[in-house]
């Protein structure tokens, strides 16, 4: 029961980044709900190479084989990490663009396209 | 070995272009259609020679399950032209188009991005390289979608990039599952051990990897953000996006991944069905109230995907069929049409079909080849739209499907009836609209690429030939409906 726990606790922290791109109408909240929202499947990623009492990944002289953490999610996960610097930075860049423009975050008040 | 090469050549132009422009873009220009010229010939190369034959590349030595392989068959043989041309033409046109709107290097090197992104997502054979590749091709798109700095454009931007990281998120959970049940990334081993598995977990997979790269593929219940991405791009970019990078992103990856990696469900064909008869006629409706010709042709793109998700939804013979040509075919006429509304903006300064007139005299070449676009596009006989359109519907009387081959008939009529109106209220208007009343004349690149492009509506038809068609489209479809096909000959066994 409580293994199945930390899965569904990761699926609320991405109902929680849906949630705040759903609802909110600031453009700075809304991207910290995408950040939310990846951070949830990056924790996914984690949470699928975790081993209770295992070790890391890194066989050094004298030491014997054990149980390890699959490192391969951890690798996947640093690619994701960066990926998402850059959308994040591509997103406040057009904030930032969006606010010299309209003058406002409000997302309800940048409806110039319609349809 | 020339597979990597697609993915090199225009990574190393963009990086090029970086490094030696300086303020003019005259470098930008040469070295980006200098390598988009030699992708475009090693594309039909290999499309022309190696159609049968299939190559797996293994990064840096690693066999199979360690390595991130890079495989090319038929069918991503066949994207890669499609990519290559489009991108071309696209190029060749935005020599003028982009020196009227801003002019900057910039423009070459996201664009080279774009490429390849698109081709690194063509060619994988690993299913995390795929995202890595996929978020190449998006965030260079969310870059040129808001490219003209205007504030429509940054609206349209914003939401674009965030429909993407929803669709993003969904699909690296759905990639984070696969690999936590499955233990592998690699398409083809991941393929092998899901055919022992009960047929629940693909259901999982496949709801999660539908609704990702459904967003991509702006299939009806996702598709809002499209027609404002689409329609405030610069013209070239809406093409490429309307073009190549919802099919290379959505459709391609759903063939590959619910026809090759899950070996096509009935229950996911289905939901194809569905989703392709709801984008046809709902994206039909809304694209006959449009005023603005962009957001016309934007909302006849979802319409137009529906007609390909219905013909891969069949899953016969005559339907992939339909739905291969048909990604081909739209490929080229909507290209086409984008590059005649950016020749109509630069000309007379608007995109509303209100303040149009009779361009015949003032613009021939755009008003001619619009004409053979609309015209394809509505599925007139000699031109590729009615050959793949007329397959599709075939493939669903084949199958007994007659309620949603009428749909679709339905669905082809109301083309008919927004394209009409384009035609009438566009170039056939009441107020002429003499030469001299043009703002800039349209450079001779651009007439290029239209009239080109225009050539091709008519010349494709002939890959349907009996003789022809068993060397250029069948490898493509026996790589769609071999179920098993695509895992033997990647991992060779």
């Amino acid at each position: 029961m409580i293994s199945y726990l930390i899965y569904v606790l990761c699926f609320a922290l991405f109902l929680v980044g849906v949630y705040g791109i759903l609802t909110k109408r600031d453009l700075i909240k809304i991207i910290l709900a995408t950040g939310i929202m990846g951070y949830s499947a990056n924790l996914f990623l984690i949470l699928f190479a975790y081993k209770k009492g295992a070790l890391y990944p890194i066989l050094s002289k004298g030491e014997e084989v054990k149980a390890m953490v699959d490192p391969l999610p951890q690798a996947l996960v640093l690619t994701s990490i960066v990926i998402e610097l850059g959308i994040t930075a591509m997103l406040v860049a057009l904030a930032i663009k969006l606010y010299e423009r309209y003058k406002t975050f409000d997302i309800t008040k940048i409806r110039r396209l319609s349809g | 070995m020339i597979l990597p090469f697609f993915i090199i050549i225009p990574l190393l132009a963009a990086f090029l272009i970086t490094l030696v422009s300086g303020k003019k873009d005259n470098w930008a220009i040469i070295l980006s259609i200098l390598a988009e010229l030699s992708v475009l010939v090693l594309a039909v190369f290999c499309y022309v020679y190696q159609i049968d034959d299939i190559f797996v590349y293994n990064m840096s030595g690693w066999k199979i399950p360690f390595t991130i392989c890079l495989v090319q068959d038929a069918l991503s043989c066949f994207m890669i032209m499609v990519v290559s041309i489009i991108a071309l033409t696209s190029l060749i046109y935005s020599v003028t188009y982009i020196r009227h709107l801003v002019s900057s290097w910039r423009y070459y090197a996201l664009f080279m991005l774009l490429v390849t992104g698109m081709n690194g997502v063509i060619l994988t054979g690993d299913l995390f390289n795929l995202f890595v590749f996929m978020e190449i091709a998006l965030f260079s798109a969310y870059a040129l979608v808001s490219y003209g700095r205007k504030a429509e454009e940054f609206e349209a931007a914003f939401k674009y990039a965030i429909m993407g990281s929803i669709s993003s998120s969904l699909i690296l959970i759905g990639i984070a599952i696969t690999y936590s049940y499955t233990s592998s990334l690699t398409m083809a081993t991941i393929a092998e051990s899901l055919k022992n598995k009960p047929a629940g977990v693909t259901f999982w997979l496949g709801s999660l990897f539908l609704a990702g790269f459904g967003l991509k593929s702006a299939m009806v219940p996702f598709h809002a953000w499209l027609p404002d991405a689409h329609s405030s791009a610069p013209a070239p970019i809406s093409s490429m996006l309307s073009g190549v990078l919802i099919k290379s992103l959505g459709i391609y990856t759903i063939i590959r991944i619910f026809y090759n990696v899950f070996g096509a469900p009935e229950l996911f064909k289905t939901l194809f069905l569905v989703f392709g008869i709801l984008s046809i006629v709902i994206a039909s409706f809304l694209a006959i109230g449009q005023w603005d010709i962009k957001r016309l042709l934007a909302y006849s793109s979802i319409s137009q995907i529906g007609f390909i998700l219905v013909g891969l939804g069949v899953g016969n013979f005559y339907g992939i069929l339909g739905a291969i040509f048909h990604l081909l075919s739209h490929a080229i006429f909507k290209s086409l049409l984008f590059y005649n509304t950016g020749a109509i903006e630069m000309a007379i300064g608007t995109r509303d079909m209100r303040d149009m007139g009779d361009l015949r005299k003032a613009l021939p070449v755009t008003s001619f080849t619009s004409m053979v676009g609309s015209l394809a596009i509505m599925g007139m006989p000699p031109f590729n739209g009615f050959f793949s359109k007329f397959f599709i519907i075939m493939g669903l009387l084949q199958a007994k499907m007659y309620i949603v081959a009428l749909l679709v008939v339905l669905g082809s009529i109301l083309t008919i009836a927004y394209f009409v109106k384009f035609q009438r209220y566009g170039f056939r208007g009441k107020n002429v609209i003499e030469k001299e009343m043009v703002a800039e004349p349209i450079g001779s690149g651009m007439k290029f690429s239209m009239a080109f492009l225009a050539l091709l509506c008519l010349v494709t038809s002939l890959m349907l030939i009996p003789g022809l068609r068993e060397t250029t489209l069948d490898p493509v479809i026996n790589v769609i409906l071999d179920k098993t096909g695509y895992i033997k000959s990647v991992l060779g066994r």
